[in-house]
């Protein structure tokens, strides 16, 4: 293509809004939730839409794409939305197609769910799928705690919402830092450093200024012509396996089929509501990487939804009932083991310890 | 004939045994979604890293489209043998999310004809993500998406493809017009040129909220981020909160978890206390007909978000409490380029805008860039007394 047609954005989103939203743009009134994953939005024209939000699977194959668009063209005026969590929405101006649209979806395969106090679409990277970096599939996580958890996205009578998402590596692609439930695949070794692949593909100054612990040092090799080749050494009790050096230099992997597995944070939120956004915590350092279900993770995963569930009060998402009950009774109800990996002792640690001597009666039993 | 149609005819009998443990059950499968599209290397790649517990993905060198330095990410198997060259394709999204299925329809097309057919909407930034494209098919693979008007999105150390959330087109609290702001600066020549020629220390990621719930994660994976707010005082329609109430609602304890105390309810009528709320969206969301956010609106502008990295992971904080919007946004723009230039003469490799900033000290960024501190940007003020004079504001 020619240099001057290049550059020229995303097609106009006005020519994606069918009829029923475009008329209403900027005009509705309010909505309500009919039954878990059907909305129901009013405009001040009078206007209504229904909205049925589906799950997915992260990726999809173009022939599915065309399914979904069969169903987007019977019902839904030829529009379909994609969310930002993969999941799917079929809106339509007519209350009727609610109960066909439900079915043809239902034939698709594609649960109807997600919406209000249920267990939202779980985001995760590409994982195993298509990525050089990750220490698990996050996909193929997904899809194991999903299968066991279906019927928490199918319900919407949990004390709150619960967002999960699951990110295969320390560059969060999943965005877990501020979920209900994280799970985050862990690499546990230093880079193994490959000299040759580094002196020829790799900015040896640009890698040694990308490490955060400053971890690595330049090396010099001598070869047998007599001539020095460039490589870096890794020192090895300051790396934290974050793999930011292997995102710039191929010459360092970390993937270690022994040691990688995954660990489990919990009560993170994005939104501000009530007390604001709230980084996850850590609550288990490792659980092995039994792929192809993870029956470890997915237990772990249902056994913290499962007593959150039991035992929060409306509204709490999963970190505002550990504020209330503390997490020394949090550790205790789960049974997990507080390790000294739980103590932060990075660079953020001072805000983490609990000043003062404030204990609740559970935390001095 | 396209890739697909070759990829399906050549129907290779391949054994995934753990793939096809993991796609049992019934949550619909990404392992059934890649046997449709009969990219068998692929599906191959997969079942290896199940059976090894690693990834069989390596990095795919510099790939891409001719006047683009973004857009293609290069991913290569280390299994050669099965599968090389396996791109990502990553194309801009709509504002919103929203999609004419006739236009949907061509894209399938022209992904199964040069492409594994694979596709994700979508991928973490917000654009649309198409898997698995062998370098030579790159070029008209692009062409041809061009002609339909998806261009490339960004990757790299450059302005990363923005996303906004549903905004005015189906959300009644949206405060501003996500959808619009979104379309301005996605179609700014400079904005793009930003994108396609990365240029910058690292990602510098843009998103869009219509209100506080932030339904889109922007302060949590942000570098900028917009959020509608309103400054005047929220709309209570007292019948509705009766109503609510009737219904079974406990508004009393709605008012108890108000973050800023500044609900009463005494069982006939609900108070707020305007000065006080927090504009959290907490009883907005609760009571959608009965609650509605004030008509004085603009946005609050965030700045520093991340997950992890160098000083742990970041939130976005209020550098502006409230900026009025009005197409074309341009204070919106101005703001960007003040900010992304400071960070580009600052930033050191693979440091987000936050980390720059924190690095260097908010105090000198704010000087150095002419932006004016204010009370919101921090919980409290300092507590410790060691800071830094600039030359010139002592006495030599």
């Amino acid at each position: 293509m020619p240099m001057d047609e290049l550059d020229f954005g995303p097609p106009d989103y006005k020519d994606m809004l069918p009829d029923y939203i475009s008329k209403n743009y900027g005009k509705w009134k309010c909505h309500e939730l009919l039954e878990p994953g059907v909305f129901k939005h009013v405009s001040e024209t009078g206007d209504e839409v229904y909205t049925v939000r589906t799950g997915a699977p992260k990726f999809i194959a173009s022939q599915t794409v065309r399914e979904i668009c069969d169903i987007a063209d019977e019902y839904c005026g030829g529009c379909v939305r994609f969310t930002a969590k993969h999941s799917i929405e079929f809106m339509t101006p007519e209350k009727d197609n609610v109960e066909k649209i439900k079915e043809a979806v239902g034939k698709l395969g594609l649960p109807v769910g997600g919406t209000g106090n249920a267990m939202h679409s779980i985001v995760t990277c590409t994982g195993w799928v298509h990525c050089h970096t990750p220490a698990t599939d996050s996909p193929g996580i997904a899809k194991a705690v999903y299968d066991e958890l279906l019927p928490y996205f199918q319900r919407d009578d949990l004390p709150a919402r619960v967002n999960i998402a699951v990110s295969g590596c320390l560059n969060m692609c999943g965005a877990v830092h501020c979920s209900d439930i994280a799970l985050l695949g862990m690499h546990r070794v230093p880079p193994k450093v490959n000299d040759d692949v580094v002196s020829t593909a790799c900015e040896v100054p640009s890698l040694i200024a990308a490490c955060p612990t400053y971890a690595i040092k330049p090396k010099m090799l001598k070869q047998e012509d007599g001539t020095m080749k460039k490589s870096i050494q890794i020192d090895a009790p300051k790396c934290m396996y974050c793999g930011i050096c292997y995102g710039i230099c191929p010459g360092v992997p970390l993937a270690d089929a022994k040691n990688d597995g995954v660990s489990v944070w919990v009560g993170g939120k994005v939104s501000s509501t009530r007390g604001g956004p709230a980084f996850s915590r850590l609550v288990i350092p490792f659980l092995p990487n039994n792929a192809p279900r993870w029956p470890e993770v997915v237990d772990t995963v249902k056994k913290i939804v499962d007593v959150w569930a039991a035992e929060a009060k409306p509204d709490e998402r999963m970190g505002e009932w550990i504020e209330r009950i503390g997490w020394k009774a949090f550790f205790d109800k789960m049974g997990f083991e507080f390790t000294e990996k739980h103590v932060d002792d990075y660079i953020f640690s001072v805000r983490d310890m609990n000043w003062g001597a404030r204990l609740k009666g559970t935390e001095l039993k | 004939m396209s890739l697909r149609e070759a990829n399906l005819e050549v129907k290779v009998v391949v054994e995934t045994p753990l793939l096809d443990e993991n796609e049992k059950g019934p949550w619909p499968s990404t392992v059934t979604e890649i046997k449709k599209t009969g990219y068998e290397g692929l599906l191959q790649i997969y079942e290896l890293a199940f059976k090894d517990r690693v990834t069989h993905w390596a990095h795919g060198g510099m790939v891409g489209y001719p006047g683009y330095d973004a857009g293609v990410i290069g991913r290569m198997s280390d299994r050669h043998d099965i599968l090389r060259d396996c791109h990502t394709l990553r194309l801009i999204e709509p504002a919103g999310w929203f999609y004419k299925t006739d236009a949907l329809r061509k894209m399938c097309d022209i992904w199964d004809k040069y492409g594994s057919g694979l596709m994700n909407f979508h991928g973490a930034t917000g654009d649309i993500q198409l898997i698995g494209v062998p370098t030579d098919n790159i070029i008209p693979a692009f062409n041809e998406l061009a002609k339909e008007h998806w261009d490339l999105g960004g990757s790299g150390g450059d302005f990363r493809t923005a996303s906004c959330c549903i905004g005015p087109a189906r959300c009644e609290n949206a405060m501003i017009d996500t959808l619009d702001i979104y379309q301005t600066l996605m179609t700014d020549p400079n904005n793009l040129d930003a994108m396609h020629r990365p240029r910058w220390p690292y990602k510098f990621k843009l998103k869009i909220s219509g209100c506080p719930t932030d339904c889109n994660a922007g302060v949590a994976r942000a570098d900028f981020v917009l959020i509608g707010i309103w400054r005047d005082d929220m709309k209570v329609d007292q019948d509705e909160v009766k109503k609510y109430a009737d219904g079974g609602l406990d508004i009393g304890y709605i008012a108890s978890r108000c973050p800023g105390r500044a609900m009463e309810w005494d069982g006939e009528t609900l108070t707020i206390d305007n000065d006080n709320c927090m504009r959290c969206m907490y009883c907005i969301n609760k009571m959608p007909k009965a609650l509605r956010p004030g008509d004085d609106r603009g946005a609050t502008i965030l700045l520093g978000g991340r997950a992890r990295g160098r000083y742990g992971a970041f939130l976005g904080w209020p550098l502006i409490p409230f900026m009025k919007l009005e197409a074309p946004y341009e204070n919106v723009q101005e703001l960007i380029d003040t900010l992304t230039e400071w960070w580009d003469e600052n930033g050191r490799t693979k440091e987000r805008m936050g980390e720059t900033i924190y690095r260097i000290g908010t105090g000198k960024m704010l000087v150095e860039t002419g932006l004016k501190p204010n009370p919101t940007m921090v919980r409290a003020p300092r507590n410790n007394p060691f800071w830094f004079y600039l030359p010139g504001e002592v006495e030599e």
